[in-house]
């Protein structure tokens, strides 16, 4: 009895030891930004002993920075923006992606569909950077080959790094072009698990092949379509901003269309080092963040408890 | 026999509808390379050809100058950002997982009394952060990031998600009884982790491996933030410096001590360098990735987050 309670004490003490590194982790990497975000309600100085003694002895301000921030009109564009863009990136990924995944599944011949996949695949190990070049080859507006096309047809030359209603549709191929790969093999994944005995009753019962994917093969997909547009959904506060800063190069033309949440505190903190409101709208971020997240997880737990994700 | 053939003959499209099929997907296939041959073929264009035409898959003249200014002048910082990058993925995704796949293991036993308290340290960073500015200003302020190797590997080393698949993995694909019988035989927890339960979760970790690395190869933020220095600069932030000016991969001691090198570099031909660039900082990704994209659709459906 005593040498037992004395192997869960030592076993208690390695665990201990096996969680330090990734709580040392967390608390640098992300308990200390938390408190940082009280920045949000401080006119920040800078004062003797470093950036915490600095940041408790700023002088309060309260909501200043918040409402300064949202009589501002770029609160609501990059609002707008990051949500938009969000939206239409699930909406045609997940579309595109289901709908190619149901095709390559149909093709008889499966050494080309193994091929096909590994093509569809290699943007997704892409950098954003190299992405950026790809974007600059097709869209430069001296060599761009899309202006090249567009010339075949005298059709003037025009200058896509300053024409902002051209880019919310740029953008969406693009995400488009770097995920459908990725998504679509996830989808198949779960295709290719249906049982074929749904399928061939179906035949049976005289089924075409547009009944057989509406009431077979999608009802199958279904959680996973549901669990994969809920994670997206979780992030819909958030851009890559590889794709909204770098693959933009930051034209300062297309930001009506193309500034977001996160490009917004980047330029904000980094070219002009403000602090105060960049961090009320990293904050802001957050919080909305969460409770979109606490509510999509509440709705989903009315209406599928099993795809409900906590 | 004959019956079953029929179905699946029933079950499958037409051959006019295969057809059709594999038109409309291999045309996205190509889409989706494409750009990779565009860009390749720009870098072996000659740059007057692009000059007068523009970017062209088939240029008018070919030419090896765009390569040859690569290794002439930028050769030197090309290889020290790829030697750069290859130190940051290899030490960030090797530390990562150790430090991830411990803790994993450690939340992932039943009887390790502060199980739920650490789950919950790892849980709310998921769903809370503190925003950019004040991790920016922790990193630069406090840990003192600037020009830190450190600071290219800290920031992506652990996170929530990856932890998460590792407990699941581990609570549901260790045999609980070999656990305990480990235990009995005398192997403390450190044994049990590593001669145990590391082994058995190869393919888990073979899959996370693989995600961090490509996160670190792609990281350009971080050395964006952090590192000014050339020698410090990994791959993507050579990548992104040399969009902003050209002349970045120019700028090394050796240039400044060879005149000739220095009018070279003056003169270079910018858009092929760029693009040349491009292609060999991507071909060793695009001729490794076949070979691990197996991994990671294998991986894909190995975890949920899901208890």
């Amino acid at each position: 009895m005593g040498s037992k309670k004395k192997t869960s004490r030592t076993s208690t003490g390695i665990f201990l030891l096996m969680v330090i590194p990734v709580t040392i982790y967390f608390i640098l990497e992300a308990y200390l930004p938390m408190f940082g975000a009280l920045l949000a309600f401080k006119q920040f100085h800078f004062y003797r002993g470093g950036f915490l003694v600095s940041l408790i002895k700023s002088p309060w301000v309260g909501f200043h920075n918040f409402t300064f921030l949202f009589t501002t009109s770029s609160a609501w564009i990059f609002t707008r923006n990051t949500i938009g863009y969000n939206l239409v990136f699930i909406i045609t990924v997940t579309v595109c992606s289901v709908a190619l995944a149901i095709c390559i599944n149909e093709l008889l011949n499966k050494k080309m569909a193994k091929v096909y996949q590994t093509m569809m695949f290699f943007p997704y190990f892409l950098t954003t950077i190299v992405v950026s070049y790809f974007v600059m080859s097709f869209l430069d507006m001296k060599l761009g080959s899309v202006n090249g096309i567009l010339a075949l047809f005298h059709i003037q030359a025009i200058n896509w790094y300053g024409t902002p209603g051209a880019w919310p549709y740029i953008l969406t191929i693009v995400n488009l072009w770097k995920g459908i790969g990725y998504t679509s093999i996830l989808y198949l994944a779960s295709i290719v698990g249906i049982d074929t005995q749904y399928y061939e009753a179906a035949v049976m019962d005289g089924a075409s092949k547009w009944q057989q994917i509406k009431f077979i093969t999608l009802p199958h997909i279904r959680p996973i379509i549901v669990l994969l547009v809920l994670m997206s959904l979780t992030g819909i506060m958030k851009t890559d901003l590889g794709m909204f800063y770098i693959v933009t190069q930051h034209a300062g033309a297309i930001l009506p269309t193309t500034q977001t949440i996160d490009t917004y505190q980047y330029t904000g903190l980094i070219a002009n080092s403000s602090i105060g409101m960049p961090a009320a709208t990293g904050l802001y971020q957050s919080v909305v963040g969460l409770i979109l997240v606490l509510c999509v997880n509440k709705l989903v737990k009315k209406f599928d408890s099993d795809s409900a994700m906590f | 026999m004959k019956k079953r053939n029929n179905f699946v003959a029933a079950t499958s499209i037409g051959p006019a509808a295969n057809i059709i099929f594999n038109i409309i997907i291999a045309i996205i296939s190509i889409c989706c390379i494409y750009p990779m041959i565009f860009v390749f073929m720009i870098s072996i264009s000659s740059e007057s050809a692009i000059g007068i035409h523009g970017f062209k898959l088939i240029p008018s003249t070919f030419s090896g100058a765009g390569y040859s200014a690569v290794l002439q002048i930028g050769g030197a910082q090309l290889l020290q950002s790829y030697l750069v990058s290859i130190c940051v993925t290899v030490v960030g995704t090797g530390l990562g997982i150790i430090i991830m796949s411990l803790f994993a293991y450690a939340i992932s036993r039943q009887d390790f009394k502060y199980r739920k308290f650490f789950t919950w340290v790892a849980l709310v960073p998921m769903f809370f952060s503190g925003g950019f500015v004040p991790t920016y200003l922790i990193n630069t302020q406090v840990l003192k990031f600037n020009n830190h190797f450190w600071a290219l590997i800290i920031p992506g080393l652990a996170s929530t998600m990856y932890i998460l698949i590792l407990r699941t993995y581990f609570k549901n694909s260790i045999p609980p009884g070999l656990v305990e019988a480990a235990r009995i035989d005398g192997a403390d927890e450190f044994k049990i982790y590593y001669k145990i339960v590391m082994p058995l979760a190869k393919p888990v970790i073979a899959t996370l491996s693989l995600l961090m690395a490509i996160g670190y190869w792609g990281d350009w933020y971080t050395p964006f933030l952090y590192i000014t220095k050339n020698s410090l600069t990994p791959l993507q932030a050579l990548l992104y410096s040399m969009q902003q000016n050209i002349q970045f991969i120019a700028n090394n001691a050796a240039l400044a001590q060879n005149p000739t090198l220095a009018v070279l570099a003056k003169n270079m031909p910018t858009q092929t360098t760029q693009m040349a660039i491009v292609v060999l900082a991507t071909i060793p990704i695009a001729c490794a990735y076949p070979f691990f994209q197996r991994y990671i659709i294998s991986g894909m459906t190995v975890g949920g987050i899901k208890e």
